[in-house]
C-alpha cells in the first residue's frame, strides 16, 4: 500500500558513530546559512545520500547497508549492539551490514516520540524496550517483503526473507532489501506484525561482537570532550564548592590579559567560568582568578554532622516510612530464642566517569544546540531549553558517545545548563565547557548516604523468624523526582527489601519490617550504578551472613532455609555455590563467602574467595557470579558487564568514599579517590543461566553482590565483621 | 616556536612553555585520541609514548621536549588497526565506554616491547591504568593474545 508521507532524510541524521569518526577532524556541524538546521561538513557529508527510512528505526542503502536507529544511549554497556541485534532479529538483515545511528531527541518530539524514551538508565535499555524495538525491526521486513511482492506480482505469503536477501520460494527468484527499500519507504506500515518465537531467534542470544570497537582502538571515537568546532571557544568553569552556596565576586582583570583568555563569566548564581581559545589557557587562567563566594548555611555541614543526623534517624519515630511488612516483628522479636543486632553504613561515593563532565553549547536568538555525552538526549534537551530560554522546539541535542555513565550523566544535565549559560552569553560561537578531574570530584551527585541497624531473632531451630530493618538516611528520589514520590515515601530506598516486582527481597521471612528514617544531608544525591541496591545488599546479606553464624550453620543453608518461594533466587546461588566449591576445602588460607539479590528483574548471586594475610592484606582471589536475566541478548557482553562491574563494586568496596568538610568533599582527585587496577583484579567466572520468560536488567544486578561476598568471606578469613566501608579505612587483621 | 617529532612527522608549536603535551596534542594538533581524565599523572588516559618509554602526557610539560625525542600517539601505532594489540583488543572486544582505551593500548605496547612475554605479574606490575568501566579482565587476555599474536607474526 502506497503512503505519502515525510521521511526523514539521513542527512538530517546528523551524528552517526561511524560517521563521526570519519568527519570529526575537519569540524563536523556547520550551520547552514539558515541556521535553522545543521549540515554535516566534510567526509561525512559526501557520504551522506539521501536514502529515505524504511521506517523510524531501519534505513536501508542501495549497497545493502543496514542503518538501524538507537534511541538510548552507549556508554560501554554495549546497548547500542544489543538493541541492533534486537532490531536485525526481526529484520531478518545481513548482520555483517548492519551499523548504527542516533536519532536526536529534537526529532523524537517533532515524530510524536516514534523512538519513545531516550532514557539509559536502571538497566532499562532492552528491558523496557525489547517488544516495541523488535516490532520496529518486523515491521521493516513486512514493508520489504511486500515491495518486492509487489514488483514481482507475486503474494507476499510465497516470499521468505534471510540474511538481506528475499526469496520468491516457487519461482527462485531473488533480490535484496537494498533495491526494494526505496519501494518499501513508499508504503504504509501494518499495525500489527507477529514477532518471532523466543525459541526461533538466531541473533538474539548469539555472542556477537560489538558494533562500536574499531574507533576505539585508535583514539578516532570522539567523545564529547574531543569535539571540535569552526570557531570554537573552550571553557574551564569552577562552582562554589561548599554545597547551596553562591559566587559573590571575581576579580576578571587579574587573568583577563593571560594567553588565549577571551572573557570571564559568571554562570548562574553559584559559579564562574574563563573562556579561552584552548581548554589549557581557561583552565590555567581560571587557577589564577581571585573569587569570593558565599558559603551559606552548609559551611558547618561535616561527615560528623551528617553521621548525626544519621543516628538520631536509626531509633527515631519521626519521618519513618515503612517500605515492606509482614507478620508481627514488635511481638516476634522479643519472643525470638535469640536476638542478633548490627549497624551498618555506607558513604557518599562519586561515579568519577574517565571522561569528565563537559557539554558543548552554541546559542542564539533563534536557536541552541547542544553536543554532548548523555544518558537521557530528552532530559539534556530539557535542560538546554531551560537554560536557553527558548522553546524546546527551537532547541537540539546532538549525543556523543559517553567516557562512561554509571548514572552521572542520566537524571544530571547542571553542566549542560551551565554551558548554555556560558554560550548565551557569546551569541553565535560555540563554546565547549569541560570541567577538570577537581570540578568532577567537588559537584557530583553523589552515592547517597545511610546507615542501617538490623535486628533478627531466631527460633529455637535456629531459623530466622523474624527481622527489623531500619534505614536512616539520605533519598535521592526526595532530591532528585520528588514528584515520583507518593505521600513522601521514596520506595526505590528499600530495594532489595521490596515485597515483590523487581527488586524483591530473595527471603522469606514470618516477620519482616524494613523501614527508612528519611534523613537529606544537603549534599546532592543521585543514581549511582546500582543505585540503592549497593548498600541494602551489604546490608541484608552481610547481616544474613552473621545470622547464620549466631545460629551456628552453614550460610548457604542457612539462606536455602529461606529461599524455598524464591526458586530463580535458590537457582542462581546454587550455581554458585556449586561451581566455586562451597563446602569443599579451599587452597591454604583461602575463605569463601556469598550473597544473592533480585534487582532491577535480575536474580544474581556471587561467591567470593580471599585471603587476608598476618598484616592484614586483602587479596581477593576470584569471585564466581551467576546472572539469570531471563533472556540473554548478547552473552558476552553480559560477560563484560558483570565482570566490569566487579571493577566499580570493588573500588567502591576498597577506597569508594566522599568525606564532608566545610560543606564540600574532600577528595580532590583520583589519589584520594582511588579506582582500583588490574594488579587487584580477582579472576571473574561468570554464569549466564537466562530461564526465559522475562527481560531483566544487566549493567546494575552484579555490582551489588562484590561487596558483601567479599566482606562475608572476609569474616570467614579473619573472623572480623565489617559493617562500614571503604576498607581502605579499616585494619583486617584478624581479631 | 618549539619543534616535536609526533609519529615521525616534525611539527611547529605555538603554545606556552607549561603548556602540558597532552593539550597540545589535542588542542594545537586536534590528535584526540590522548585522553584528559585526572590532569595529575595517576590514570593513565593521557598515555604515549617518548622514545619508546610509556609517559603520561597530562604531567609533561612542552618545554621539556624538542624535535629530538620520538613521541608516538595513539593514532600513530598503526595507521590500520593492526598492531597486535588492536587486533587481539578486536578479537576479544575489550573496550566498553573507550575512554582510558587509548592510555590502556599505549602503555600495554610498552610493555610488550620490553617483554615480549609478559607474565600476569608483569602486567600488573607494568599496566596501572585507571578504567571505570572494568575492562581489566579482557585487558589481561588481550595482552597475553597481543603477545601470540606478535609471535605467530615473527615465526
Ligand atoms: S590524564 Fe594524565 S594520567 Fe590521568
Ligand atoms: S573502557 Fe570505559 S573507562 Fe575503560
Amino acid at each position: 500500500m502506497k503512503k505519502n508521507r515525510i521521511n526523514v532524510s539521513r542527512r538530517e541524521f546528523l551524528i552517526s558513530s561511524s560517521q563521526l569518526g570519519a568527519g570529526f577532524t575537519l569540524g563536523l556541524y556547520l550551520p547552514n546559512a539558515a541556521f535553522g538546521k545543521t549540515v554535516q561538513q566534510g567526509a561525512a557529508e559526501e557520504s551522506a545520500t539521501e536514502v529515505p527510512e524504511v521506517n523510524a528505526w531501519v534505513v536501508i542503502e542501495p549497497d545493502d547497508t543496514v542503518i538501524i536507529r538507537i534511541a538510548r544511549s552507549e556508554m560501554g554497556q554495549g546497548t547500542l549492539t544489543g538493541l541492533a541485534q534486537m532490531v536485525a532479529e526481526e529484520l531478518e538483515c545481513d548482520w555483517s551490514k548492519v551499523t548504527t545511528e542516533y536519532p536526536t531527541p529534537g526529532q523524537n518530539l517533532a515524530r510524536d516520540r516514534v523512538w519513545r524514551s531516550f532514557s539509559t538508565g536502571g538497566s532499562r535499555g532492552i528491558r523496557d524496550s525489547h517488544s516495541y524495538v523488535r516490532k520496529g525491526g518486523a515491521v521493516a521486513r513486512y514493508l520489504l517483503v511486500e515491495a518486492a511482492a509487489e514488483q514481482w506480482g507475486v503474494p507476499m505469503s510465497e516470499c521468505r526473507a534471510a540474511s538481506s536477501v528475499i526469496t520468491h520460494v516457487p519461482s527462485g527468484r531473488k533480490t535484496t532489501y537494498g533495491k526494494v527499500a526505496a519501494a518499501a519507504a513508499e508504503s504504509i506500515p501494518p499495525d500489527e506484525v507477529t514477532l518471532k518465537d523466543p525459541k526461533d531467534w538466531k541473533l538474539i542470544g548469539k555472542p556477537v561482537k560489538r558494533l562500536d570497537t574499531d574507533d576505539k582502538l585508535n583514539g578516532k571515537q570522539v567523545f564529547g570532550a574531543d569535539l571540535s568546532l569552526p570557531g570554537m571557544l573552550n571553557a574551564a568553569i569552577k562552582a562554589c564548592p561548599v554545597f547551596g552556596g553562591k559566587l559573590k565576586s571575581f576579580d576578571a582583570a587579574k587573568v583577563s590579559k593571560l594567553p588565549g583568555v577571551r572573557t570571564v563569566v559568571a554562570v548562574e548564581d553559584n559559579a564562574v567560568a574563563v573562556v579561552a581559545e584552548t581548554w589549557w589557557q581557561a583552565k590555567t587562567a581560571l587557577d589564577a582568578l581571585p573569587i569570593s563566594w558565599d558559603e551559606g548555611e552548609n559551611a558547618t555541614v561535616s561527615t560528623a554532622s551528617i553521621e548525626q543526623m544519621l543516628d538520631e534517624g536509626l531509633t527515631s519515630s519521626d519521618r519513618v516510612f515503612v517500605g515492606n511488612e509482614n507478620g508481627d516483628v514488635k511481638k516476634s522479636l522479643p519472643a525470638a530464642m535469640k536476638t542478633v543486632e548490627a549497624t551498618y553504613r555506607y558513604p557518599f561515593q562519586n561515579h568519577a566517569t574517565m571522561e569528565p563532565m563537559n557539554a558543548t553549547a552554541r546559542w542564539t536568538e533563534q536557536r541552541c544546540e547542544v553536543w554532548c555525552p548523555t544518558q537521557n538526549g530528552a532530559a539534556a534537551l530539557d535542560a538546554a531549553a531551560e537554560a536557553a530560554g527558548l522553546p524546546v522546539e527551537k532547541c537540539e541535542v546532538y549525543k556523543i558517545h559517553l567516557g562512561g555513565g554509571f548514572g552521572r550523566r542520566g537524571s544530571f544535565h547542571d553542566f549542560v545548563k551551565q554551558a548554555v549559560a556560558i554560550a548565551k552569553q557569546m551569541p553565535g560561537i560555540p563554546v565547549k565547557l569541560l570541567w577538570s578531574r577537581e570540578e568532577d570530584m567537588a559537584h557530583g551527585h553523589y552515592h547517597p548516604i545511610t546507615k542501617c541497624k538490623l535486628v533478627g531473632g531466631l527460633d529455637e531451630k535456629g531459623n530466622l523468624s523474624s527481622l527489623h530493618v531500619r534505614i536512616s538516611g539520605q533519598s535521592i528520589l526526595a532530591s532528585v523526582r520528588p514528584k515520583s514520590m507518593k505521600n513522601g515515601v521514596d520506595m526505590a530506598i528499600f530495594q532489595g527489601f521490596r515485597a515483590d516486582g523487581d527488586h524483591a527481597i530473595s527471603y522469606s521471612v514470618p516477620n519482616l519490617l524494613v523501614e527508612h528514617a528519611m534523613r537529606n544531608p544537603p549534599v546532592p544525591p543521585g543514581f549511582w550504578r546500582g543505585v540503592n541496591i549497593n548498600q541494602n545488599a551489604i546490608y541484608l546479606e552481610c547481616f544474613v551472613d552473621e545470622l547464620a553464624h549466631a545460629a551456628g550453620r552453614d550460610p548457604l543453608e542457612f539462606r536455602r532455609a529461606l529461599m524455598s518461594s524464591h526458586p530463580k533466587s535458590l537457582a542462581v546461588l546454587n550455581a554458585v555455590a556449586e561451581k566455586a566449591g562451597w563446602g569443599k576445602p579451599a587452597a591454604g588460607g583461602v575463605h569463601r563467602g556469598l550473597a544473592v539479590v533480585k534487582t532491577f528483574g535480575s536474580y544474581v548471586a556471587a561467591c567470593a574467595e580471599v585471603s587476608v594475610d598476618s598484616n592484614g592484606k586483602l587479596k581477593i582471589h576470584r569471585i564466581v557470579a551467576a546472572t539469570d536475566p531471563g533472556y540473554a541478548v548478547n552473552p558476552q557482553q553480559i560477560e563484560a558487564q558483570v565482570s566490569g562491574s566487579f571493577v566499580y563494586g570493588l573500588s567502591a568496596l576498597l577506597y569508594g568514599e566522599c568525606t564532608i568538610k566545610g560543606g564540600a568533599v574532600e577528595q580532590t582527585n583520583f589519589h584520594d579517590y582511588p579506582s582500583m587496577l588490574i594488579k587487584e583484579m580477582p579472576e571473574v567466572e561468570t554464569i549466564v543461566m537466562p530461564s526465559g520468560g522475562f527481560w531483566g536488567g544487566i549493567g546494575e544486578p552484579t555490582i551489588a553482590v562484590a561487596a558483601p561476598a567479599v566482606l562475608n568471606a572476609i569474616f570467614a578469613a579473619t573472623g572480623k565483621r565489617i559493617r562500614q566501608i571503604p576498607l581502605k579505612n579499616i585494619d583486617l587483621r584478624s581479631a | 616556536m618549539a619543534k616535536l617529532k609526533i609519529n615521525g612527522k616534525i611539527v611547529d608549536i605555538d603554545a606556552d612553555d607549561s603548556t602540558p603535551l597532552l593539550w597540545v596534542l589535542r588542542e594545537q594538533l586536534g590528535m584526540t585520541g590522548t585522553k584528559y581524565s585526572c590532569g595529575i599523572g595517576i590514570c593513565g588516559a593521557c598515555t604515549v609514548h617518548i622514545n619508546g618509554e610509556a609517559v603520561r602526557s597530562c604531567v609533561v610539560p612542552v618545554s621539556s621536549l624538542d624535535s629530538s625525542q620520538a613521541i608516538t600517539t595513539i593514532e600513530g601505532l598503526s595507521t590500520d588497526n593492526s598492531h597486535p594489540l588492536q587486533q587481539a583488543w578486536k578479537e576479544l572486544d575489550v573496550p566498553q565506554c573507550g575512554y582510558c582505551q587509548p592510555g590502556m593500548i599505549m602503555t600495554a605496547a610498552v610493555l610488550l616491547n620490553n617483554k615480549p612475554n609478559p607474565t600476569d605479574e608483569d602486567i600488573d606490575a607494568g599496566v596501572t591504568n585507571i578504567c571505570r568501566c572494568g575492562t581489566f579482565k579482557r585487558v589481561r587476555q588481550g595482552i597475553h593474545l597481543a603477545a601470540d599474536i606478535s609471535k605467530r607474526g615473527r615465526s
